[in-house]
């Protein structure tokens, strides 16, 4: 707006970019009831320190990254050793900086034996975006999962069809990534012209 | 070049003969189809069509009148509301959830603001006032949503007087919001660290009176339909699903609790101080579309108990603060109005205008950027009038979110029409999507 090159903005205040990372593994004791899931799913998976990259606390909440290739073997014992009965689907992240794993999905999973919430992640490339599917766990992931391949262009294996589910069949490109322009067009008011929201002057 | 008429009466495909059904035709269509051996015929219901709670499109596989598999086709509301707040301060980030789900509007804030508080870590600096308003707003929208269900569910299946009633209520509520916020649906009033303003003078009695008249009011419906026998035939035993096929397919709310499990998030897991307030969690053993109506009746009591609590506890609480101290999360809500009602009072403009100049940067920063919220990222779940809506959102530590997700109970519990009404008859299909009460703004966002 105004002309303005770059971001417009000249205060000075809004020259830091910044670039979404995860932050650093937590170490014990991660606290609350955390500890309690983590050893139990030591126990009931000899492979967790193989299959279990990082383990991130933050803000009360546990996030178990873990690896794809194991994923759906950390699912099951979850689900049946564990009591996470419910995974509330799966939403994708992009993170264009992080690279060598860009894209990112994250699974919200909800115990109702023991009312527990806890969190897994999978990085996965942007060149390379596979990641086995959960629907054989959870049945419910199904949709979940083939949103997040609309939006994000995550291939699930495994599913049993995975189709666009919010955009028209034939549309081209996934509209959440971060490098998919979110497009709109100038809106003209009393003679002065608005234009898109991602043409406007930014903050970061 | 042979060309392609939509509005044909018939043409055939590979699949088989299609047939474009205007309506008016339907005796040459019965005709037409009862020449043909094949019992086995493939119907598009909607995404137009009165009685699919939407524009929710199903594809029906039917053996004579018997559903063989369904499909649901969603995506006809799609708006880009994620992606739209990617590039949207943190506060008008309430104008576009409070159009999700547009039936729980309040309920979408809610989980929004919840999260957004839980970055940046103000929890607990939320002011109790602002909490009490939240629940008592929550819980008055919960009852509209649940009017909106019985009254379009019974007029999906052919009963057109539970809907006036519904309706009714309705009103009633969308008044008292109205009252409150100036808008009846859609009203962005949760904001961010608290609520954009507070209760106006008078609205305490006011809600008072509403909340005695709608507990009147609901034996309407209650003496319309429960025990009704043609409501039983049509919903009893219809659209079954249990607690293996609820767990398996993620579903929460009234479908979750017509399996007898006492799963409601308001009790398991309190946010906004639900545990402060009595009320019962409602169940059924019937795992059937009989089951969550009654469910859905018995909440509206519930509801009503609730706000009469979080009415007793505005009156001790009255002129608290509604809004966080932090003048930098509390902008743009809690800005002195104008005389009329719009615009910033004078007072604020002669101040930041001619008085300080401090006081006009920070107003200018504020406006045009908004506030930070440090990096990380959260899931906030609280129960809506459909179940568990989940809000995951990522911080990349800037003024907008890096990544917003809705976890939508609707989008979700859809899922479920293909276990509740496949090997069943096609009429009960609608009596299964309207127990499921999915919608649409919700589903696709």
């Amino acid at each position: 707006m105004f002309g303005a090159p770059g971001t417009g903005d000249t205060s000075g205040y809004g020259g830091l970019v910044r670039t979404a990372a995860s932050t650093g593994s937590s170490e014990r004791p991660y606290g609350g009831y955390f500890d309690e899931v983590a050893d139990d799913l030591e126990r009931a998976y000899p492979l967790f320190s193989e299959a279990i990259e990082r383990v991130v606390v933050d803000r009360g909440e546990l996030t178990l990254h873990v690896k794809r290739e194991k994923l759906v073997e950390v699912s099951k014992i979850l689900r049946d050793s564990l009591k996470f009965e419910m995974c509330m689907g799966v939403s994708g992240v992009n993170y264009p900086a992080d690279s060598g794993r860009e894209l990112h999905a994250v699974y919200p999973l909800l115990s109702l034996t023991n009312n527990r919430r806890i969190r897994l992640e999978v990085s996965v490339p942007d060149s390379d975006a596979h990641i086995p599917s959960v629907v054989e766990v959870w049945a419910g992931n199904n949709w979940h999962e083939r949103e997040t391949y609309d939006m994000f262009g995550i291939i699930f294996d495994g599913h049993p069809g995975l189709t666009r589910i919010l955009m028209p069949d034939d549309w081209q490109g996934h509209p959440q990534r971060k490098d998919y322009a979110l497009g709109g067009i100038p809106v003209e008011y009393k003679g002065a012209t608005t234009p898109p929201p991602n043409e406007r002057r930014s903050y970061k | 070049m042979t060309t392609f008429d939509p509005y044909a009466p018939s043409r055939d495909t590979t699949e088989g003969t299609v047939y474009s059904v205007t309506g008016g035709d339907w005796d040459s269509l019965v005709q037409e189809i009862g020449s043909t051996k094949e019992e086995r015929v493939v119907v598009n219901m909607g995404p137009q069509h009165p009685s699919t709670h939407g524009v929710l499109r199903l594809v029906l596989e039917l053996e004579g009148e018997t559903v063989t598999e369904a499909r649901a086709g969603i995506g006809y509301l799609h708006t880009g509301i994620e992606k739209n707040m990617e590039y949207r301060s943190w506060t008008q980030g309430t104008t576009f959830v409070t159009r999700m789900d547009y039936l729980a509007p309040l309920f979408n804030e809610t989980a929004y603001c919840l999260a957004v508080e839980k970055l940046l870590g103000i929890t607990q600096d939320v002011p109790e006032r602002a909490s009490v308003i939240r629940v008592m707003m929550m819980e008055l929208n919960r009852i509209s949503s649940h009017m909106v269900a019985l009254g379009t569910g019974a007029l999906e299946l052919g009963a057109i007087s539970p809907m006036f009633f519904a309706f009714r209520e309705r009103e009633t509520v969308l008044d008292i919001f109205e009252m409150i916020s100036g808008l009846r649906m859609n009203m962005a009033y949760v904001r961010p660290g608290g609520v954009a303003q507070d209760l106006p003078a008078g609205a305490i009695p006011k809600i008072r009176d509403a909340v005695k008249l709608m507990r009147k009011n609901f034996k309407d419906n209650t003496t319309l339909l429960v025990g009704n026998s043609i409501w039983m035939k049509r919903t009893q035993g219809i659209g079954y699903l249990d607690l293996a096929g609820c767990t398996t397919l993620g579903i929460t709310g009234p479908v979750l609790r017509s399996t007898g499990l006492p799963w409601d998030l308001r009790k398991m897991q309190p946010y906004c101080g639900y545990e402060n307030y009595n009320f019962d969690v409602i169940t059924a053993d019937t795992c059937d579309v009989y089951g969550r109506f009654l469910i859905r009746m018995n909440e509206l009591e519930q509801s009503l108990r609730i706000v009469e609590q979080a009415l007793d506890k505005l009156e001790k609480l009255e002129g608290a603060p509604v809004m966080v101290a932090d003048k930098k999360i509390a902008w743009p809500a809690q800005l002195a109005m104008g005389g009329d009602g719009l615009g910033n009072s004078l007072n604020h403009i002669r101040e930041i205008m001619g008085t300080s100049m401090e006081s006009l940067i920070h107003h200018f920063k504020l406006v045009t950027e908004g506030f930070h919220v440090p990096a990380g990222q959260v899931y906030v779940a609280i129960e809506s009038p459909r179940g568990e809506l989940g809000a995951q959102v990522v911080s990349d530590g800037g003024t907008k979110p890096y990544r917003m997700h809705f976890r939508e109970p609707s989008f979700n519990n859809l899922q479920a029409t293909s276990a509740m009404s496949e090997g069943g008859m096609v009429a009960d299909i609608i009596g299964a999507v309207a127990s499921i009460d999915p919608v649409m703004g919700g589903v696709d966002r």
